[in-house]
Order: C-alpha cells, then structure tokens, then sequence
C-alpha cells in the first residue's frame, strides 16, 4: 500500500475509452488509470465489460474511441508480436495452459519472448542459446519456488488439479518479468482454502517484486481485501472508482450487485 | 570417559571443529533449491555456524538462554542447534505444525529469550503470541518472503545475523573458543517437548552426553561411517530426527539432506538414494501399497514375471539377506529377480543404494515388513524414547523379527517390572522433564531407571516384545495377561479389517468387535457378486462373517503358538452395524479407539458377546458430518471363532 502512496506515477491510463462489436457497445466512455505498484480491482457484475476492459488493456482490442496510454506513450493498433513484448502478462479466465507440457516447460514459455538466440544456436544448443536457456531456467527456478510448486515442476499440467492449474498460469505471467500483471478472475471456481493461498500469492508478488497488477474478480471479499483501489463496471460503463471502503459504501455500486432494475 | 583430556569430543561445537579439520571437504549438508541439490561441506558449515553464533553473541545471547527453533528440515535450522551450544544456550525446536497456542505453551514453558523461525508462516504464529511471552526478546527468520515490511526492530534476517556475526569475528576471532572449550558433556545440550498426546507437552532436557554417546553407540554397532546419505524429512522437534540427522551425522561425519519441500520428499528421496533410512511403519506401508496399485495397471505380462520374481522373493530373500543357506537354483532365480524386478524396484522408491533402514513407533505388518527385507532392504525396528534418547533395544543383523523390537541397544539395561512394565536405565536417559519434578520422579527413579509405561516381555530368543500401554493390559479370569492393542494390530493387518476393539479383561474369554474396511470388502463383494445397499448391509452377510471367522481363526492358531499370549484368542465376536468414527466421540480425531466411550455405548453389545446369544439389537445415535443426528437400529448378528490348545513354538 505504501508503495501506491509513494509513486503517484500512472502507469496506465485509459481516457474514455469506448468499444462496440458491430452494434453492441461493450464500453462506453471509460476512464481510469493504475498506479505504478498498486493492486488495481476491476469489478462488476456479469457482463459488465470486465474481460474487455481487460483487453483493450493489454492492447489485445483496439478501442474505437480514446486513448491508451502505457508507460508514458500512447498506443496505436498493435500487431500481436508487439501485444507480447510490450510488457504487459496476463492470466486467462478459463485458464490457457499447455495440457501436455510439464509445469516446468509451460513456464519457461512466458520467457520465450526474451529469448534471443536464433533457431540454429536453439537447435543445438550451444554458446548463446545455451546460455540464455540456464539463465532462464534460473529465474523459472526461482518462480516455481516463490509459488511453492516444486512437486509438479515435471508433472504434465493437464493432470493438475483446477487450484494448481491457476497457479502455474500465474507463474507463467510471472515468468514474463512484466511491467503490468493482468488477472483475470485468479480465484474463480476456487474453494476458500484455494483461494486464500491465491491472495497470498498475489500479497506476496506485489510486495516481493513490486508488480503492479491489475485485477478482475467476482469475489467482492476477495478485492476488498487486497485491492488498493477499486473500479466498477456495469453495462459497460463505470460507476464506482475509489478506494475499497468508498466503493463498499457506495450506492449505486450496492444496487448494480443487488439488481436495482435499471429504468 | 577421560574428562580431564583436553581435546575430548563432548560437545556438539567441539566435533564440528573436528569434523571441520579431518573431513572439511566432504559434504556435510545438502538441500535442494530451485531444483538443484546445493552443498555445504563440513568446513563451510562450521564457518556459517560460527558466523551466526557470533552474530546471535551480538544480539545480546548469553549462556543459558534457549533459542526456540520452528520450522522444517532446513540447513540454516540445523545450524542454529549448533551455534546456540557454542555459546553455551539451549535449542528447543518447535514442531512446525503446532497451532499459535501450542506454540505459546513450548516458548512460555521453556523460557525462550530467542526464537528462529523458517519463514512468514512461523513468524505471523509467533508474533500472534509475543506480548503473552514476557521473556522473548528477538525473532529471527530464514526466508525474508512476505515479512518485507513488517516491524524490524525485533526481528532479523538470518544472512544480517551472520553478517554482525562475521563483522565480530573479524574484530575478535577467538571470540567463541573460551565459551566452546568450557561446554562440557554433562551440560545440557537440548530440550525436546514431547508431543504431548496426553496432556501438556513435557519438556525433556537431554545432556549432550545423552546424545553424543548414544549417537556413538550406535553409529558403532550399525557401522555407520562417513559416506553414509540420509535423508532429513522427519520433525526437528522429534528425537529421531535429532539423533538420526543431527547426532549420528556429527559423529559420523556423514551428509544430511533437506528434501526441497514435504510435498517433494519422494522425489528427493530417490534422487539422493540414501544408504541409512528411517521411516514410520505407515511410510512403508504407503510405498508397498502405492507399488502394488501401480503393478494391477501393469501389462498382463510384466504382472506375471513380477508375481513370480516376487514370490521367488518371499521365499528366499529374507534367508539371503540374513545371510543363510539357500540353494543354488534359488540363488540364480533370485539373482536373475534382482535384474528384472527387485533393483528396478528399488530404484523407483529411491532404495538403490540402501544399507540400513529404521522403522519404529508403532507395530509393523509383517507382510509389509517381509516385503521390504525379501527384496534385499535390511529394514530393522526399534524401541526407543526421546527419554532414552531414542535407543532402548535394537534388531541385530540375522536377528530380525516382525513382532518384537531386538535386544537391548548398547549399554543399555532393561527389566520387568512385576506388573509387566518395561523398564530401563542407560548413558542416555535425559537429566530431567524441565521444571516438572514430579513429573520426572514418577518416571525416572533414584537409581535412573526410566519407566517406559509399556507392557512387554522377553521371548525365548531373548528379543523384547512390547504389547500394549501399561495402563490398558488386563488379566482374563484364569490370571493370564490380556493386551488389546497387542490383538487388535494383529487383526487389523488384514486388509479386510480396518478397527477391532476387543474385551477380556475380568472376562472368561477374549471377544471382539471388528469394523470390517469397506474399500477392500466391497472390492472383494464386487469381484464375488455379492450386492449390497450400504456399510450395514454388506457387514451383516454372512460370507463376510465367514470371511473374518477365518481371518480370527488364522490368528487365533498363530496365538496358540505363543504362551504368554494363548490365553487370549478370540472366541466370540461380531461386526458392527456402523463405522467407529470421531464425529460420535468413539475415536480420537487420530482414530485411536476410546475404549470407555464404547463400553457405555455398545454395553448391550458387549453382554451379548459373554451371555451366549446368537443375535443382539442395538439402537445408537450417530451423528453426521453436518452436525445432525440420527440413529441406527440392527440386529447383530454373533459368531464363534475357531480356538487352538495352546502349543509351544516350534522354531
């Protein structure tokens, strides 16, 4: 929390952002920003245009009107080579992991995009390629430790338990070294136990490597808990932006989750 | 003991510096982090010790403080035992597990100044206790993970200690030699809390005399030298695990291993391969269960050659192992086993390169046991106590039995107490319970002999049986001894029989009631076409009563062989209609049968079982895991068991 007071830096910042799919506008007119190390929630009922959001965030829409502005530039259209690189990671909602590939393996993918020696040197793994691979593996090492998943670093990730699956996406995102962490929906699906070791994880990559991290999620416990702010979406547009105790108290963020019809 | 000797090797901080001198280069501790086995060797050990008792010096530690050390089997957790004796304190460690409460017990009782704690988990519990602890004083942590931004002006990482430590040093190097050529062996070395099933912990204060010539003792009689490897995953707070990774490896001089994480330990054990292994009865029990589910997925084929090879195995191989005389074919057969199956084996449950392997704690199956030996895996069970500093009988090699615990361990001496009471008195007997006098004179008398609580006795090898708790054996009514545990482990390493609570004492004859397993029952009535609707119906069939009138049976002529125990076989009998369980207060939450809270419950059940009837009806309440309660009604049914005249053994 300190550190969101410390550096009032916007990393991100959207202005009116709005994004329609032929006739459906999914995102009317939003603006808000994340905060260098903070813990950023992104809630709202279903539909509300989280995993949108989530989206134009990482560059993957491009939004028909506003402005996106990361690390201080703003952003054009980008190619998905350019989505990768440009530092922002990301966990999936219904979790997008190599079944077939070890623990070990899919996280040494979230490095692939900094991995520099040609398909040659790869191929026969000397010199450079050699290099780059221990240093990696090095720092996957150190991933799988602070996660605490030693045990399944050989286990094909298709045999894990759900709970475990969402872990090694987050290490996977992790391993990327990125600037900006986005979560979607960490915990869903999870029974508590789960979920509290998730949070404790998500505490514990903010504190340990200062990540900033950006979140979407149902559990209003949950963001209450860990988010420094909140912001709230419901029909695609925002009604609630502040601080966890402001938006708890707030009225029109209650009757979006209670289903105060809307006239 | 020649005390006056100066370089005499009594303390834990003197064999270090010589262990440091002979063998510095060899490795005295490994761990694996971040998939690699990184190590220490003996000198480079001996210099993070000293680093961190000098630092620990700085942070105010005088002689006589305790240090509280908490957490798993960690390289830095095992240092800190030693630094503290450097400077003439005492390590307690802590059972990592222990809930906030039990923890505040342990450090309130043992007056800790410092605690050492493994990581956030740890220090959160501490710390959720510190303001009822008047005496803590500082907390210093090994891995920095989440406790970042917490309040330093207690607490320390372990790396600054060592760098106040190393800064000392380099002021004063001598700083450490007086206090560690002053310690002595009679000093107190270490306070173990026992883990306190019944009742408060108590805290048993070991010399390091009591650790050091029992550790060399045995080290002596096992062979064990420098190159052995073991594995350290066993609770630091556990005498065990003192003696096996701590007290035996200094005095041997041989590698510990920290497995990576508890859920790694099988991984890392075969990766280490150790040659001197301990492990709990169930630990076996889980490796031979897990390796016969994996051999029913195997090809029809390699089941064949394995059930052949392993009966080959059952045969000959414990002979092999004791070193008798088996025959030449055999020998070939078993030989050509050991290429196809038994090596494979043992590689996969990382027993390659195995010499010696402990089991203790509890009573072993014999088939589990024979398992294990048939394969060539000298596995050998002990008695011992953290009171006697674990060793009290041992099996020597070629003298290995199922049902007893060996001979008694070096130096040791045992005896029988008239009410059947297992008593003994050796160099490693602890000085004291910690500030519980009472407690120490009931259990350890003015001539040292420590009452061990257990009922046992020597068999006509001369090897201890130990049968029961002292308090719970019994008297049938013609005088001869009723053990029930000593029955009901018998019964239960029938895999169909998962509890038995049997009744004798004041009786005529011995009665039982059996809970049956309903995984391998109801396997077992699948395979048979035997239908059933629920746990009542299934233990009410008649086949199934069949069944375990053989399995009694079975034990009972194996009782008849045994004449201290004849007396106790088994006449009468009968299924329950329901599972024992915890919910309904009838076992402990570690399913240990409560015998009182049957007899009151199931006492229509029990008169059944003397007044001669064939059926009884019993109506209980139960409760179910959601809190609600019902109740059960049946009719159960009662059955006669096959007994034997005794007869003497024919060994």
């Amino acid at each position: 929390m300190n550190t969101a007071e410390n550096t009032s830096e916007a990393l991100l910042s959207l202005k009116n952002i709005s994004l329609s799919f032929g006739g459906v506008k999914a995102l009317t007119d939003i603006s808000f920003d994340i905060k260098k190390g903070e813990i950023r929630a992104i809630i709202g009922p279903n539909g509300a245009g989280k995993s949108s959001m989530l989206n134009v965030i990482n560059g993957f829409y491009h939004p028909q009107e506003g402005e996106v502005w990361f690390n201080g530039n703003l952003r054009g259209s980008l190619k998905p080579h350019e989505i990768a690189r440009q530092g922002i990671a990301r966990t999936f909602q219904n979790i997008a992991l190599f079944k077939g590939m070890s623990t070990l393996d899919n996280l040494m993918t979230g490095r692939i995009t900094k991995m520099h020696a040609n398909i040659f040197w790869q191929a026969i793994w000397k010199g450079k390629a050699e290099r780059e691979e221990l240093e990696h593996r090095e720092k996957v090492e150190h991933i799988i430790d602070f996660l605490e998943i030693q045990a399944i670093r050989k286990t094909p990730v298709g045999r894990l338990p759900y709970g475990l699956q969402k872990r090694v996406e987050l290490g996977r995102a992790l391993a990327a070294e990125s600037k900006l962490l986005l979560l979607d929906e960490p915990m869903a699906g999870m029974n508590v136990e789960e979920k509290e070791d998730m949070c404790r994880f998500v505490l514990d990559v903010h504190e340990e490597f200062g990540t900033t991290i950006a979140l979407i999620e149902h559990d209003m416990g949950v963001v209450m808990d860990i988010a420094d702010r909140v912001v709230v979406l419901d029909y695609g547009r925002k009604i609630g932006d502040g601080f966890p105790d402001e938006i708890r108290a707030d009225q029109n963020v209650i009757d979006a989750y209670l289903g105060v019809s809307h006239d | 003991m020649n005390n006056s000797a100066h370089n005499v090797l009594d303390t834990f901080p003197k064999l270090l510096i010589d262990n440091a001198l002979r063998i510095g280069n060899k490795p005295a501790v490994r761990e694996k982090e971040y998939g690699i086995w990184q190590s220490w060797s003996w000198s480079e050990v001996k210099i993070n010790i000293f680093e961190f008792a000098a630092g620990l010096h700085t942070l105010g530690f005088s002689p006589g403080d305790k240090i509280a050390i908490v957490g798993r089997n960690r390289p830095r957790l095992y240092w800190t035992i030693t630094a503290a004796q450097c400077l003439g304190g005492i390590p307690v460690p802590v059972y990592a597990d222990s809930v906030a409460e039990e923890m505040e017990y342990v450090l309130d009782h043992a007056e800790v100044r410092f605690v050492l704690a493994e990581d956030q988990e740890q220090v959160d519990k501490v710390l959720e206790v510190a303001d009822r602890l008047p005496k803590l004083d500082q907390i210093i942590y090994d891995d920095v993970r989440g406790v970042r931004d917490y309040d330093r002006t207690k607490l320390h990482d372990f790396t600054d200690v060592q760098k106040l430590g190393r800064d000392a040093l380099a002021q004063n190097p001598t700083m450490l030699d007086a206090q560690i050529a002053a310690g002595k062996g009679s000093d107190v070395g270490i306070f173990l809390y026992t883990s306190g099933t019944t009742g408060k912990p108590k805290g048993v204060v070991l010399s390091n005399d009591n650790i050091i010539v029992t550790s060399r003792n045995s080290v002596k009689i096992d062979q064990l030298t420098a190159d052995e490897e073991v594995l350290s995953y066993l609770p630091l707070a556990w005498v065990g695990d003192h003696i096996f990774s701590h007290g035996q490896a200094y005095v041997a001089g041989f590698c510990i291993n920290c497995p990576e994480s508890e859920e790694t330990v099988s991984t890392d054990l075969r990766e280490i391969g150790p040659t001197y292994y301990f492990a709990p009865p169930r630990v076996f029990e889980g490796i031979l269960t897990h390796v016969m589910i994996r051999m029913e997925d195997a090809s029809k084929s390699k089941q064949k050659i394995f059930n052949y090879f392993m009966k080959v195995a059952r045969k000959v191989g414990v002979d092999i192992l004791d070193g008798k005389s088996v025959s030449a074919g055999d020998r070939l057969k078993y030989w050509l086993g050991n290429l196809l199956i038994y090596a494979p084996l043992k590689n996969t449950m990382g027993f390659s390169r195995i010499k010696l392997a402990y089991t203790a704690g509890e009573a072993i199956g014999p088939e589990i046991f024979d398992f294990f030996r048939s394969l060539g895996i000298n596995i050998k069970q002990l008695y011992g106590q953290t009171e006697a500093s674990v060793f009290i009988t041992m099996q020597p090699n070629g003298q290995v039995y199922a049902d007893t615990v060996g001979v008694p361990a070096p130096d040791v001496e045992i005896n029988i107490t008239d009410e059947g009471e297992v008593i003994y008195r050796s160099p490693g007997v602890f000085l004291s319970y910690y500030k519980n006098e009472e407690a120490t004179r009931e259990t350890k008398n003015a001539e040292g002999w420590v009452m061990t609580g257990d009922a046992g006795y020597f068999d006509e090898n001369g090897h201890l049986k130990i049968i029961d708790r002292a308090k719970d054996v019994g008297r049938l009514n013609d005088g001869s001894m009723f053990a029930p545990k000593y029955l009901e482990n018998k019964l239960k390493f029938f895999s169909q029989i998962k509890e038995v609570v049997t009744f004798g004492d004041q009786r005529e004859f011995v009665t039982a009631f059996i809970n049956i397993d309903l995984d391998a029952v109801g396997n077992w009535a699948e395979r048979n076409n035997i239908a059933y609707a629920s746990y009542l119906e299934l233990a009410g069939h008649p086949e199934v009563y069949k069944m375990m009138a053989e399995n009694i049976e079975q034990t009972n002529a194996d009782l008849a062989t045994d004449s201290k125990m004849s007396g106790s076989q088994i006449h009468r009998f009968l299924i329950l209609h329901k599972e024992l369980d915890p919910d309904d207060g009838e076992m402990t939450r570690t399913r240990k049968v409560r015998r009182s809270v049957i007899f009151d419950r199931y006492d229509v059940l029990i008169n059944a079982l003397y007044d001669g009837s064939e059926s009884a009806h019993i109506k209980t309440e139960v409760t179910f895991e959601d809190g609600r309660t019902g109740t059960i009604e049946a009719d159960v049914s009662i059955m006669e068991a096959k007994t034997f005249s005794a007869v003497s053994k024919s060994a």
